[in-house]
């Protein structure tokens, strides 16, 4: 597990709430699992498709951010991330 | 608590419900003290690769540990991390516990995620060489025995039990598998699939004992003569059957760790009971959650039980650390408790998954695929009284499962329950 995703994700998160917007989802697909937890986290932003893979939304609105840490929290491999825009 | 005192949240867990308890606690709100005691020395990480991947193919010490570490969120910088050592006794009136090093840190709440540990078979025979997967160490320990050719028998076959025999064929070794009284994942999956899945581990090369409990442990001979302890060189079963073994491993179920809990009138008889809130009753501003706790689970009909299953712990840190806060700030708890259970665990590359209470069914249906050809994808239904209690899937991506979530709890047709329903003995 590298710790640059760490970093950026601690980044992320302390970024002011007006910033969150600008802060994007990224799944790590070398090891996402599909496990599909997250979609059960936070189904406007994660969602299994019929194959059982999952697809997801990058940006998401400030309301949504507590939604998306369960879902970083539930992944079984940790593949999700915060990532700042730039 | 003295009033000059900041107020202190104390988790007694370090593991994963532990690390995400505190992450709860702070997002609820909580900006008092927040102490987490644990026994191991390592931050918390995470435990199911250790029957799996990292059991294969730990690397270093240090790379298996890197792999393994749960990652925290930024608030867990403000925790105060007492690892290494344990909880040895709690005072619920007084809003203490006290820790193996004598030192006793006072509370304005608690929360319980001390977790279980492995249960141990009391037989005759030597008690060193034999292996249980709780920690790191166990893992690296077992992985450093599991050479190629190597003869492991592994005692138990819940999910732990198949992992490792799985992990260790897979590695080469040959691999004898002690059934005990019922057969593979027979409590979680049912009689009906626990069969199918003898034959299977059977078909990669798995070698089952069926019938038998073990009644002793052999001796390693010629160990004794250099002085050191006695080894565990397989097992004698109560039908006097003999497997020769250069590794053992037992995995024959867990213990709740609640000693530290004792002399306070709780109910300790299978874990902590807690309310719908996960609050402990009659312990004051204490919640409970992950594998120690005992709740009514609305998805096995109110029946009271401890889930350990990875996911709970985390969905319970939520309620339980929300309830906690709320408690002490006077403020309004959260929802009941009412997660929908969920596991998984691989073997030989093939996932299986479920959800909700598939052990409480009194038959079930294949939806898709067939029994006879697990491999190549089967997802089950699992009925009772004319109602959906859990699914399975097996060998189909994972994903798919969540499509199969809304069943839960839903009628099953008819036809179903004349036609392609088989029942499930148990």
């Amino acid at each position: 597990m590298s710790t640059t995703h760490v970093d950026s994700s601690r980044e992320a998160a302390r970024a002011p709430r007006d910033e969150e917007q600008s802060m994007k989802v990224w799944v790590d697909r070398t090891l996402c699992e599909n496990h599909g937890q997250c979609a059960i986290a936070a189904p406007n932003t994660f969602e299994m498709d019929e194959e059982g893979i999952l697809q997801y939304t990058e940006g998401f609105p400030a309301g949504e951010l507590e939604y998306i840490e369960d879902a970083m929290d539930v992944c079984p491999v940790q593949a999700i991330f915060l990532k700042g825009d730039q | 608590m003295s009033e000059h005192q900041e107020p202190r949240i104390v988790v007694v867990g370090a593991s994963m419900g532990g690390l995400r308890a505190a992450e709860q606690l702070r997002a609820a709100g909580w900006d008092g003290a927040i102490t987490v005691v644990g026994e191991e020395v390592h931050p918390p990480y995470n435990r199911p690769p250790l029957s799996k991947e990292l059991l294969a193919h730990p690397g270093s010490p240090e790379d298996a540990l890197a792999t393994v570490a749960l990652r925290q969120r930024p608030t867990m910088e403000t925790v105060d991390w007492r690892l290494g050592v344990r909880v040895v006794a709690s005072d619920l009136q007084g809003q203490t516990v006290t820790l193996a090093s004598g030192e006793q840190l006072a509370y304005d709440g608690l929360v319980i995620a001390s977790g279980i540990r492995p249960r141990r078979l009391h037989v005759p025979g030597p008690t060193v060489g034999r292996h249980v997967v709780r920690t790191l160490e166990d893992a690296l320990g077992l992985h450093r025995q599991m050479r190629p050719g190597a003869r492991v028998v592994v005692v138990g076959c819940g999910f732990i039990g198949c992992e490792v025999a799985a992990t260790a064929r897979e590695l080469g070794c040959e691999v004898h598998l002690v059934e005990g009284s019922r057969g593979p994942m027979h409590r979680v999956l049912g009689e009906e699939v626990s069969v199918i899945m003898r034959d299977w581990l059977v078909g990669r090369g798995i070698q089952i004992v069926t019938g038998h409990s073990v009644e002793e442990y052999l001796t390693a001979e010629g160990i004794q003569d250099d002085g050191g302890p006695a080894l565990a060189a397989g097992v004698r079963l109560a039908d006097g059957t003999e497997i020769q073994g250069d590794v053992v491993v037992e995995a024959v179920g867990s213990v709740p760790n609640t000693e530290w809990l004792e002399g306070n009138g709780l109910d300790l008889t299978d874990g902590v009971v807690v309310d719908d809130r996960l609050r402990v009753a009659g312990a004051g501003h204490t919640v409970a959650l992950g594998d120690i706790a005992r709740y009514q689970d609305p998805w096995a009909e109110g029946e009271m039980r401890r889930v350990e299953h990875w996911q709970g712990a985390i969905d319970m840190a939520k309620t339980a650390a929300r309830t906690l806060v709320a408690d002490l700030t006077g403020s309004e708890p959260p929802a009941a408790y009412a997660a929908v259970p969920s596991f998984w665990s691989d073997q030989f590359g093939i996932r299986i998954q479920g959800i909700g209470a598939p052990h409480r069914a009194t038959g079930l249906a294949v939806l898709e695929g067939s029994l006879d050809a697990v491999e190549d994808g089967v997802v089950i239904r699992y009925d009772r009284d004319g109602l959906a209690v859990g699914v399975v899937t097996i060998g189909l991506p994972a994903g798919r499962l969540v499509h199969f979530r809304k069943l839960l709890g839903q009628p099953t047709p008819i036809s179903d329950r004349t036609a392609e329903t088989v029942g499930v003995a148990s």
